[in-house]
């Protein structure tokens, strides 16, 4: 057993234990039926959320889950069946549900065999025991401190605090044993005014002693005022400042379009390894042992996750692979599948963009005549390989004149490539935030960039 | 499973809860994934689990587990108790519940052929006839293509003696074609980008036809390669219901929702326009073709069933009455606040989450007199639209741009050639009140979507849309520079 458990716990995990021993159980129940390879990925789950609105708590729940993932394959036919019974009986009806699509389906014809053993590290900081045993009252005392930084604004909180531990094991017949247990918590907060105004701030932490609910309650009230009674500006081209929340979204769809081996071989990413796309300041890395973001030590199919350059100084270096992906390209998975069956392809799960020398008032100081921007919504691509989104401003756009905030505007959307968006970026804070994003932990600094298309207005 | 339940709201009621209610939830899953003739993935999925919600001195909690039995149902009604007492310590509004009779019975999704019953390989088969003809074509880079069906067993039980089963089935598919060539991507979808989805047996996967729309489909996709760009400024636009259904869902399904309006989905996906002054002021929404209703009893949509999660009967709520905003989908929290009952819009994503007012069926009801063909032929100068190829809308709704994935000019009432990459966007009201026709029966067709994401822990919605085609006046396409 390879624990890769680390942080302030022993490395000694009996949950991940107990989960290893599970996978291993399916693995054997599959070999049993006939199958002449199995994987077996057990995710175990805890996780709590509450939440608030009009600065009250209104839901809060919690969750106790375990799924079994087993993927079986006889000679090159491969069938995948999940479920959360973990006995015996279970277990058993699990391989016959996937032996039998096994032996319906297709050979594969390019199966490159199930993932051998890698040589995991265990990452620290991925655990943390103040978060994995987070009551309710902890939860409760978080939001209470949001609402109060509310309070003394004059303004009303909405959001969600969260915690929750997650054990994955993988074990296969080809010898990977794998197993370990993280913990997350974030706090996000929208601050809304009388007057129109919303702010927003956000933290995300595997400690949940680090987040500073007080400080994220007053960043977002704070904005939620300064935003009060805001103006209606043209949609057209602006230089911007984009704070981390917004950044973060460049690096999902990024990361979700271009950055991944499947993408790149269906023709449909805008990834030319060795080819620039962005400004020499601009570099992204996924790296799953940075302690800086969400470490994860091992993938979905259980193998080690590499460090891979995305891009450096704006050129194009790499995309993230898992087994299948790797084998056509004659390269070894970077760990970073997916449970199976998996037609999306690997996904950079741990991004990290380097960061710059400059601070946030630099950054705004260097607009003669542009935007702040808080954070995008509801972004969606228009045109996928030249990386075209769409979306709307939210939470606190500001009118910036010769390096000063003048006010606040109201929100715009914009229709933008976010290549270009890499290529005009001019400034890089040296701050940065760990975030929540949906492909998993990111580690963003706010950016200045020479322009941004904006195409439309809205009336707020 | 009622001992079970009746365990847990036992416990929950001698811990102090003054309402709780139970769910145990069985779901089954089965997907196929086919890309480019080959299957990339078969999967069965089964999940099982109960889920405790109670009310505590006004104050809610919730606490589920896969563990089903009598010790566990202590524990997690005992969690959910002690969440609400948490909540409690942040509370300023007590909730309050409307009355409604209890709930009691069964109901079962009406189909003609078991999805769960039909071959595997004879699925698979059918699945890759059409993904193989789509891939056949030249120019076509690569292919996808889906089925996926999902039943659940679902047993609800409340404290004030409620006690439903139901047997709800979906099912869906898609093929999907892309040609690829530099940077241009162009794809073409059917029977939409997401598939089509009902809430039916194998039947409706028949009845979609899928090998024989196949290949024109993926023609149309090396076509859209060398297509002219669509051009920008003000049209006349005629929506196919592959692209109509999702404006309904996003520019009136969301903003209707009366937990958003409340602002209790604020930090995630926003609150919304249509604020209850609207809804006293009888606010003019849409012109006088447009009539929407909330239609939880409309056949084969996935937003049918026979009660919703709190145990409200299922029902018809108009939404928009020719144009005038007249209601909300609604909660039992939520609907006496303005003064009406619960809607029954509850509807909660498996046995780990609790219920949020959902879409049920929101559907545009057709108009007589005009079948799609007609509403074509009486345009002069304009684009007809089809199939989402990307959808984004404000935080209040109100500011919405769609791209879709094909576009055909309209001249002298006759849909003429094609335009790649167009989008639309324009302000929600203004948006409806610039509709001028409506299809007939003719072109109205259920449609919908799986994942329709809501609340955090985030939830997927099946939800149905019944539309026709429409056409609307004077709206921006396009975005000027690409």
């Amino acid at each position: 057993m390879v624990s890769v458990t680390g942080g302030d716990t022993a490395v000694n995990d009996e949950r991940a234990n107990d989960a290893l021993e599970l996978a291993g159980r399916a693995v054997a129940e599959a070999m049993r039926d006939g199958a002449t390879e199995a994987e077996a990925l057990v995710m175990a789950e805890d996780a709590s959320l509450t939440r608030f609105a009009n600065s009250q708590i209104h839901q809060n729940v919690a969750e106790t889950n375990m799924t079994v993932n087993l993927r079986v394959v006889i000679g090159k036919r491969v069938g995948v069946a999940s479920s959360g019974r973990t006995d015996r009986e279970g277990l058993r009806r699990l391989a016959e549900n996937a032996t039998a699509i096994a032996r319906v389906v297709e050979e594969l014809e390019d199966w490159p065999g199930l993932p051998g053993p890698t040589a995991v590290e265990a990452v620290t900081g991925a655990y943390a025991s103040a978060t994995a045993e987070a009551s309710p009252e902890v939860r409760a005392a978080g939001v209470r401190q949001v609402i109060g930084a509310a309070d003394e604004a004059g303004v009303t909180a909405y959001g969600s605090f969260s915690s929750g531990k997650e054990t994955t094991a993988v074990a296969n017949s080809a010898g990977v044993r794998v197993g370990g247990t993280r913990t997350v918590a974030q706090l996000l907060t929208v601050s809304m005014g009388p007057d129109g105004g919303s702010g927003y701030a956000e933290g995300a932490a595997v400690d949940i002693d680090d987040i500073d609910a007080a400080g994220i309650g007053r960043e977002a009230a704070g904005k939620a005022r300064a935003t009060a009674n805001a103006v209606a500006i043209d949609a057209g081209d602006y230089p911007v400042v984009l704070e981390e929340y917004a950044v973060v979204d460049l690096l999902d769809m990024l990361g979700y379009l271009g950055f991944s081996a499947l993408a790149v071989q269906e023709e449909r990413s805008f990834v030319e390894i060795g080819k620039r796309i962005g400004s020499d300041l601009v570099s992204i890395v996924d790296d799953g042992h940075d302690p800086a973001g969400l470490p994860m030590a091992f993938d979905y199919e259980g193998v080690a996750k590499q460090r891979v350059p995305l891009l450096e100084g704006g050129v194009c270096r790499g995309v993230v692979y898992d087994s299948q992906t790797a084998a056509r390209d004659g390269k070894r998975s970077t760990g970073h599948g997916l449970p199976a069956p998996n037609p999306w392809g690997p996904f950079p799960l741990n991004m990290v963009m380097a960061p710059g020398s400059q601070s946030r008032e630099d950054l705004i100081a260097g607009l003669d005549r542009g935007l702040l921007v808080t954070r995008f919504h509801y972004t969606n691509p228009v045109h996928p390989k030249l990386a075209i989104i769409t979306g709307m401003t939210r939470d606190g756009t500001f009118l910036v004149e010769d390096g000063r905030i003048v006010g606040p505007v109201r929100n715009l959307r914009f229709t933008q490539s976010y290549l270009d968006a890499l290529a005009c970026t001019v400034g890089i804070a040296r701050d940065r935030k760990t975030l929540k994003g949906f492909l998993g932990g990111v580690v963003v600094p706010a950016i200045r960039l020479e322009g941004w298309t904006f195409t439309g207005t809205t009336e707020h | 499973m009622r001992d079970l339940t009746e365990r847990a709201l036992d416990t929950a009621t001698s811990l102090g809860a003054r309402y709780a209610d139970a769910r145990v939830v069985r779901r089954l899953d089965e997907s196929i994934a086919i890309k480019t003739g080959r299957v990339e993935g078969v999967a069965s999925n089964e999940t099982e689990g109960v889920g405790v919600r109670v009310l505590v001195d006004g104050a809610w909690g919730f606490a589920s587990s896969n563990v089903l039995g009598p010790a566990e149902a202590d524990r997690i009604a005992g969690e959910a108790v002690r969440i609400a007492r948490a909540s409690a310590t942040a509370l300023r509004e007590p909730a309050v519940l409307d009355d409604r009779p209890p709930a009691y019975g069964h109901y079962e999704t009406p189909i003609d052929e078991d999805p769960f019953d039909v071959p595997l390989d004879r699925k698979i088969a059918d699945l890759l006839a059409a993904d193989q003809a789509a891939a056949r074509v030249k120019g076509i880079a690569f292919t996808e293509s889906l089925y996926a069906a999902q039943r659940e067993w679902k047993t609800f039980a409340a404290t004030d003696g409620s006690f439903t089963e139901q047997t709800i089935t979906h099912v869906g598919s898609a093929v999907e074609a892309n040609a690829v060539d530099g940077d241009e991507h162009q794809r073409r979808s059917y029977p939409d980008s997401g598939g089509g989805w009902q809430a039916a047996g194998y039947e409706y996967i028949r009845s979609l036809d899928l090998a024989t729309r196949a290949e024109p489909l993926a023609d149309e996709a090396v076509a859209l390669l060398s297509a002219p760009q669509c051009p920008s400024g003000r049209f006349t636009i005629v929506l196919d219901p592959s692209q109509l259904y999702l404006q309904v869902h996003e520019s009136c399904g969301h903003p209707t929702e009366l937990d958003r309006v409340f602002g209790t989905e604020a930090s995630y996906a926003g609150t919304s326009f249509l604020t209850t002054d609207k809804l006293t002021e009888g606010f003019r929404y849409g012109s006088d073709l447009v009539t929407i209703v909330a239609d939880a009893t409309a056949p084969g949509g996935m937003g049918t069933f026979g009660w919703d999660d709190e145990g409200v009967t299922a029902q018809a709520v108009p939404l928009v009455q020719n144009g005038t905003f007249v209601g909300y989908l609604s909660s039992r929290e939520t609907a006496p606040r303005i003064g009406r009952s619960s809607g029954g819009a509850m509807r909660a994503d498996g046995w780990n989450r609790i219920p949020l007012i959902r879409m049920t069926n929101i559907n545009l009801l057709p108009q007589p007199g005009m079948s799609l063909d007609d509403i074509v032929a009486d345009t002069d100068d304009g684009l007809y639209l089809a199939s989402n190829r990307s959808w984004s809308i404000d935080d209040r709704r109100l500011n919405f741009q769609f791209a879709t994935e094909v576009a055909y000019e309209i001249k002298g009432g006759k849909k003429g050639r094609l335009f790649k990459n167009p989008t639309y966007t324009g302000i929600t009201y203004e948006f409806w009140r610039s509709c001028d026709a409506v299809g007939d029966e003719r072109s109205y067709v259920m449609l919908g979507t799986p994942n329709c994401g809501k609340g955090e822990p985030s939830q997927t919605g099946h939800v149905g849309h019944a539309v026709p085609g429409a056409r609307f006046r004077d709206v921006q396409v396009g975005v000027g520079k690409w």
